[in-house]
């Protein structure tokens, strides 16, 4: 049963590999080139031209075809198979159906050769498409909506950290008629989703005039039954001595909250200041009904926008989509801990 | 979140509100005792939840029971339950061109299918990584962190990765060309379709339940698998005595969230495919999203009534997630 709890390394006594250490590697190998793939994948593709982009097979790295200056213009590079059999590298001039113009860029004076196509390949490098990331800051909106993903996170994350820590601070420390009441109508609602209130929830936004607003996109967001329920149950673990001892030396109940609740429920603030990030960057139904202004369009909903355009722009879409993925990435790069742990601890998503 | 570095600038505008605040809250605390302060710290949230959370739950039952296309409820004229009557205006519930709201039992089946599909491959894989990522490999917390990162993807990102893997010239067709196969048309076939945002969605969201069945796997004791082998216990005799029983609990926790979760599924397919080929993905969610906002024709009324019906299911599936989860929890 090994197969199940190994306890060290592989799981034979010494008897060599068990077929269930060769299935375990299989399965850790595949998964990691099936999780990590696409991801890798996206952003090896996001660097290349579009003309590469719609060749198939694509390749691995991104390739654009070398150019030459011939008589004062940039012209493309071809290895070239000549009617003689021999091969040489050479400029296309301009081309008629099958049959291109090819010349020696060191000789440009030189009789043109006519070359059939199918007899050259391009020469190319690797080489990086960087416009396709600039581009879409410069000419699109993407400016735009990257600064209202940026704005939308960070108040509701801010917002969401200080309304849920000061109700988790009354629900913890105090003790009032109607406390159960009100935690029980928090559980009750840890299970509604956005998806089951989206009518009047739209009318509710658009009576507060807040329809096209990104302040319409924040507010619905920040009042988490999640979050209060986390802080509560930190708080809970702070010692009520701490608190009277506090009030003794005359501190106000606000300090009390800020000066020491606040700081003793750090960790638990962490968690949910990630997760209130990884889900306010990410938001898409919500925006998607409450912003139809393009010029407030977060990054989620600009992308959904132009990719769903007849005539996809991939290039663009491709490093855009990337960008929007770099915040998520840090955050899993530098505090994974902090995730894995709050779901393993919560249950909470 | 360490007192020194770039946190303590950050926060230095809020320190300096909060403690700006201390006056006037002090006299308040001052006028209406412990009692007021309670009220203070419970008001902004308990607001804003009230107004984004609450009122709309309740005027929810309102809307559904109102016509026309007017958001304003006062210009909403009553009509009971014609909306409910629509969409179970029914000859045979099983086939949807026979119902007079034809979209809505599209939706409803293609949701029943999607659910069973992503929730079984989902748990079973889950399981899977669960038991080898619990076995002694070196790196753990790398593995972990592999089958975990989609997780944390928007619903956009991972729905734009996978059409761009997908199209007709994508790498998976390029896969299909290096093994001698026909490309397919992952995107645009209505069979492919569905399975291509059924497995998408098992992509993006299995390290979430691979994390909860790993920590119940971890909490096993190690003595009890030490015993059976003292006896010489089989191996799946095993699993099936000793893992199973004792993973019981989370497996149940998994198998009800992700129900929850898979019942509401939108984003990820909406981005993939539309809804689309045809009605081969429109689910719950994007029925209600288009019926009340998206469609010239739009019912703001028919979408709620449709949404309290799906409020119904994941209702019945929260209790029994209570229920079960009290009774595992009892047998311990």
């Amino acid at each position: 049963m090994r197969w199940l709890v190994a306890k060290r390394g592989r799981t034979g006594d010494g008897r060599g590999w068990h077929w269930t250490d060769i299935a375990t590697w299989v399965w850790l190998i595949g998964g990691t080139i099936l999780m990590f793939g696409p991801a890798v994948w996206l952003v090896l593709s996001s660097f290349k031209t579009p003309a590469a982009l719609a060749e198939f097979p694509p390749t691995l790295l991104p390739f654009a075809q070398q150019t030459v200056e011939v008589e004062g213009e940039q012209k493309p590079l071809y290895t070239v198979t000549l009617a003689d059999g021999t091969v040489r590298t050479m400029a296309e001039l301009r081309r008629v159906g099958i049959v291109a113009q090819m010349v020696d860029p060191d000789d440009p004076g030189a009789e043109p050769a006519r070359v059939n196509i199918a007899d050259r390949d391009p020469v190319r490098e690797v080489d990086f498409a960087t416009e396709n990331y600039t581009e879409p800051f410069m000419r699109f909106d993407f400016f735009l909506f990257l600064r209202n993903s940026v704005f939308v996170t960070v108040m509701a994350t801010i917002i969401t950290l200080l309304t849920n820590s000061m109700a988790a601070f009354a629900l913890s420390k105090y003790e009032f008629r109607g406390r159960n009441a009100v935690m029980l109508l928090i559980i009750a609602t840890l299970m509604v989703p956005l998806s089951v209130i989206l009518v009047p929830l739209y009318s509710v936004v658009a009576a507060t005039g807040l329809m096209n607003n990104l302040w319409g996109v924040i507010l619905p967001t920040v009042a988490t039954p999640t979050g209060v329920f986390l802080l509560r149950q930190y708080m809970l673990t702070i010692p009520d001595e701490l608190l009277d001892a506090a009030r003794m030396d005359h501190a106000s109940e606000w300090q009390i909250y800020w000066r020491i609740v606040l700081p003793l429920a750090a960790p638990a603030l962490a968690v949910l200041a990630i997760f209130s990030v990884v889900w306010r960057w990410n938001d898409f139904l919500w925006p998607l009904v409450v912003l139809s202004r393009k010029e407030l369009y977060t990054l989620q909903i600009g992308l959904n926008t132009y990719a769903g355009e007849l005539n996809v722009q991939w290039h663009y879409i491709l490093a855009m989509t990337v960008v929007a993925m770099i915040p998520v990435v840090l955050v899993f790069v530098f505090l994974q801990r902090f995730i894995t742990a709050g779901i393993a601890g919560t249950g909470l998503k | 979140m360490s007192n020194g570095g770039a946190t303590h600038y950050l926060t230095a505008p809020l320190r300096w509100l909060a403690r700006a605040a201390d006056v006037p809250l002090r006299a308040w605390q001052r006028m209406t005792g412990q009692g007021g302060m309670i009220a203070l710290f419970l008001l902004p949230n308990m607001a804003i939840f009230s107004i984004f959370v609450l009122i709309p739950l309740g005027m929810n039952a309102l809307y559904s029971t109102t016509g026309g296309v007017e958001f304003f409820l006062a210009d909403r004229p009553y009509v009971g339950g014609e909306h409910y009557a629509r969409l179970m205006d029914c000859e045979n519930y099983l086939e949807p061109r026979s119902c007079r709201d034809d979209m809505f039992w599209i939706a409803v089946w293609n949701t029943a299918r999607f659910v069973i599909f992503q929730v079984g491959v989902m748990t079973l894989v889950a399981m899977i990584t669960a038991l080898i990522l619990n076995r002694a490999i070196p790196a753990k917390a790398f593995w972990r962190a592999v089958f975990f990162f989609p997780v944390l993807l928007s619903p956009v990102v991972v729905g734009l990765i996978w059409r761009w893997i997908l199209q007709r010239q994508g790498l998976a067709n390029l896969a299909m060309f290096e093994m001698g196969l026909e490309p397919v048309n992952w995107l645009t076939d209505r069979f492919w379709a569905f399975f291509a945002a059924v497995g998408v969605s098992v992509w993006a969201h299995m390290g979430f339940y691979t994390l909860i069945l790993l920590a119940g796997l971890q909490a096993i004791p190690r003595d009890l698998y030490e015993a059976a082998e003292m006896d010489g216990t089989p191996p799946f005799r095993v699993f099936y005595r000793i893992t199973l029983p004792l993973l019981m609990p989370n497996l149940l926790v998994v198998l009800v969230l992700a129900l929850i979760r898979a019942v509401q599924i939108f984003d990820e397919a909406y981005v993939l495919t539309g809804g689309g080929p045809g009605t081969s993905t429109m689910f719950m969610t994007q029925y209600i999203y288009e019926s009340g906002f998206a469609n010239l024709l739009r019912n703001p009324g028919l979408a709620a009534a449709a949404s309290i019906l799906m409020a119904l299911v994941l209702v019945v599936l929260t209790l029994c997630q209570l229920w079960l989860s009290r009774r595992a929890g009892g047998d311990r």
